[in-house]
């Protein structure tokens, strides 16, 4: 089953300078109850997001008029904590295509890899200019390109390569599946159970 | 060059390697829970597949029961339609499932390694960061998304590229009142809740040989929460006793086969690993956190870092974390005021922790205002605890024994922590919100939090010892 199609994204950002956010915050877990994995957008970051009576804080990022677009840039260790994928289902759900941090948490990498969301780690340095960019204009763009391996400040024209496993870089850009590639090649798994000696 | 432990279990499972890629890796043993199953399984359906070899797998619902009255229908009808998903799922794919309310029932995490399931020198995945736990047995263990556990059930294979290696050794005795808990607490303390990213860490030295398995599972269990994949510890004699005569564990010609390998799997004299960190028994003092990670804990003696100390990027996240937690800069953790007590989770919810709560709070009371929650791991603690009237212990001393699950630890059934309230718990997380909206969460041991439960207040559990 196919993932949407990795291209160039090019887009204005949302800026949550905010370290080690955990996959508890991006999705509280009383809202993965579901059986699904369409809806959770609504409930990304909830509890940053909503009060107790449901209202928006108007001071979370999500909630301000002046932040909008496909890239998240967020604090270092981004996603750590507990692997439910509904973490990367509620960031892809909401619109995101593009995670932009300076480190990410390991299960949360794979996750969000795994459903079409592109993880772009960035040097502190760049991901510091990257939030006073934005800070200074909300309308600032970053363009990643994938083929490339290139995140770029439009303005600026500042730019950083980052790392990404040539399998999985071929797998988002054609939309491929690990599952349909292990399916791919059961002969070889039925052959590793029958020569194992342990 | 030699290889070290991980090496040696990770090499042997390696189907093919993709260049520039991910590895393609056997999983032996696959635990499944109600929560991050449902849209693996629908996954399937939709391929129009089976589960390619179900006898690998074992099912158990864990996140979502409640504690009390499991003979009764569950009142959340989202919980309960989960819990029903994984019965039918289970079924149409020929999976070993035990349902609520079968004695082998309990946190996947806990009932794995009772029942022999989890063994030495196995690949095991669970869609659960804590999965972390198995690798107590010298196993390969380590938490997956949904996604890869469609591609076990549909492979029995997951990709992945692998991790470095990191070994860290603690040597000498731990002293009175120190416990598995606090070692695991201190290390985290010492390289923050990100210092083990992309490695896989072996944990070596006398502090962790002296450990009982239980204990060994708590250390492992709390390695996702610096960040790194897994933990393992080398199997021994005392992995191998505990092992041995457990329903799935091998019998017989087999066991004997399988124990002569498992001898085998040590980390070679002349192994080389990418971090290697060295920390003493006797620095290690009962632990408790003050913030919003488990990176953020220290000795119980100590107070809460000053605001001066901390690295200027580091500033905005604790000064966000003190705010949450309604703590000052500088201040002792000694004396804060205790509203509810946890003992329980995939980190502290077997038999020993009961029997170290238990025998604690022996011959005193509970103090009148804390709320306590002591929630066994799995049906058989819960049994074994009855057996040796445990139960009986905590009533006199004002507690009671509740029925198994993941409970408080992650607050997804009734067991919430109120707003704003503050709970000692033995489990694994002080994330904002994680025992509830506006919980605030204090990680320690099961001595830590009895002493707790007694005043009412954080106390050292040394004093009472």
């Amino acid at each position: 089953m196919a993932i949407d199609k990795f291209t160039t994204v090019s887009s204005t950002v949302v800026p949550l300078p905010v370290e080690n956010v955990d996959t508890d915050q991006i999705i509280p877990a009383r809202f993965l109850k579901a059986t699904t994995r369409d809806g959770f957008g609504d409930n990304l970051f909830r509890d940053w997001r909503y009060d107790k009576s449901n209202q928006p804080i108007i001071n979370f990022v999500l909630n301000n008029a002046k932040y909008s677009g496909k890239i998240l840039a967020a604090g270092k260790n981004f996603g750590s904590g507990s692997s439910r994928e509904h973490a990367a289902w509620a960031i892809h759900d909401y619109g995101f295509k593009v995670v932009v941090s300076s480190f990410f948490a390991d299960i949360f990498k794979n996750n969000a890899l795994n459903n079409g969301v592109l993880p772009v780690q960035v040097s502190s340095g760049f991901l510091a200019k990257i939030f006073m960019e934005v800070e200074a204009d909300p309308k600032t763009e970053l363009e990643i390109s994938l083929e490339n391996q290139k995140i770029t400040i439009k303005k600026t024209g500042e730019s950083e390569s980052f790392e990404i496993n040539s399998y999985k870089k071929e797998c988002l850009i054609n939309g491929f599946d690990d599952i349909d590639y292990l399916l791919s090649i059961k002969d070889k798994i039925i052959a590793f159970e029958e020569n194992r000696k342990f | 060059m030699g290889n070290t432990l991980f090496d040696k279990i990770w090499d042997a499972h390696v189907v093919t390697q993709i260049e520039g890629g991910p590895s393609v890796v056997y999983i032996d043993r696959h635990l499944v829970h109600e929560v991050t199953s449902p849209q693996a399984f629908a996954g399937l359906d939709k391929r129009g597949i089976k589960a390619f070899r179900p006898q690998n797998t074992v099912a158990t619902p864990d996140h979502n029961v409640p504690t009390v009255d499991q003979h009764i229908q569950i009142k959340d009808i989202l919980s309960r339609t989960q819990i029903e998903k994984l019965t039918e799922n289970t079924k149409n794919h020929g999976i070993n499932h035990y349902g609520l309310g079968h004695p082998y029932n309990g946190i996947v995490h806990v009932i794995g390694p009772e029942l022999g399931l989890t063994q030495p020198a196995m690949t095991i995945v669970c869609g659960d960061s804590h999965t972390s736990t198995h690798g107590a047995f010298g196993s390969v263990a380590f938490g997956i998304g949904t996604s890869e556990v469609e591609m076990v059930l549909a492979t029995q294979c997951i990709m992945q590229p692998k991790p470095k290696k990191m070994r860290i050794n603690v040597e000498g005795k731990l002293g009175k009142g120190v416990t598995a808990k606090d070692v695991i607490l201190y290390i985290i303390s010492k390289i923050s809740a990100s210092g083990g990213t992309g490695y896989f860490i072996e944990y070596a030295g006398s502090a962790f040989r002296n450990l009982s398995m239980e204990g060994r599972m708590t250390v492992c269990n709390m390695s996702i929460e610096m960040g790194a994949r897994g933990g393992l510890i080398a199997p021994d004699e005392v992995t191998f006793e505990y092992v041995k005569g457990r329903e799935f564990a091998p019998k017989g010609e087999e066991w004997e086969k399988k124990l002569a390998y498992w001898k085998t799997l040590k980390t070679d004299q002349d192994a080389k690993f990418d971090l290697e960190l060295n920390y003493s028994a006797a620095d290690i003092e009962p632990q408790i956190t003050y913030g919003t990670n488990p990176g953020m804990g220290l000795g119980i003696t100590q107070s809460i870092p000053a605001i001066d100390s901390i690295e200027e990027s580091n500033k905005i996240t604790f000064e966000k974390a003190l705010k949450y937690m309604g703590f000052e800069a500088g201040s002792p953790m000694i004396g804060k005021k205790v509203d509810y007590v946890f003992v329980g989770s995939c980190t502290n919810g077997r038999i020993e922790d009961l029997r170290a709560f238990a025998s604690f709070v022996k011959g005193k009371k509970k103090a009148k205002d804390v709320v306590a929650w002591i929630v066994p791991g799995s049906r058989q603690v819960e049994k074994q605890a009855l057996a040796e009237g445990i139960d009986q212990t905590l009533k006199a001393a004002g507690f009671e024994l509740r029925q198994p699950g993941c409970s408080a630890c992650l607050a997804m059934n009734d067991d919430k922590v109120p707003e704003g309230l503050y709970a000692v718990s033995t489990s694994n997380r002080n994330f904002e919100g994680r025992q509830g909206p506006g919980a605030r969460t204090l990680l320690a041991s099961p001595l830590t939090a009895a002493a707790a439960a007694i005043t009412g207040k954080v106390t050292d559990p040394r004093d009472f010892l």
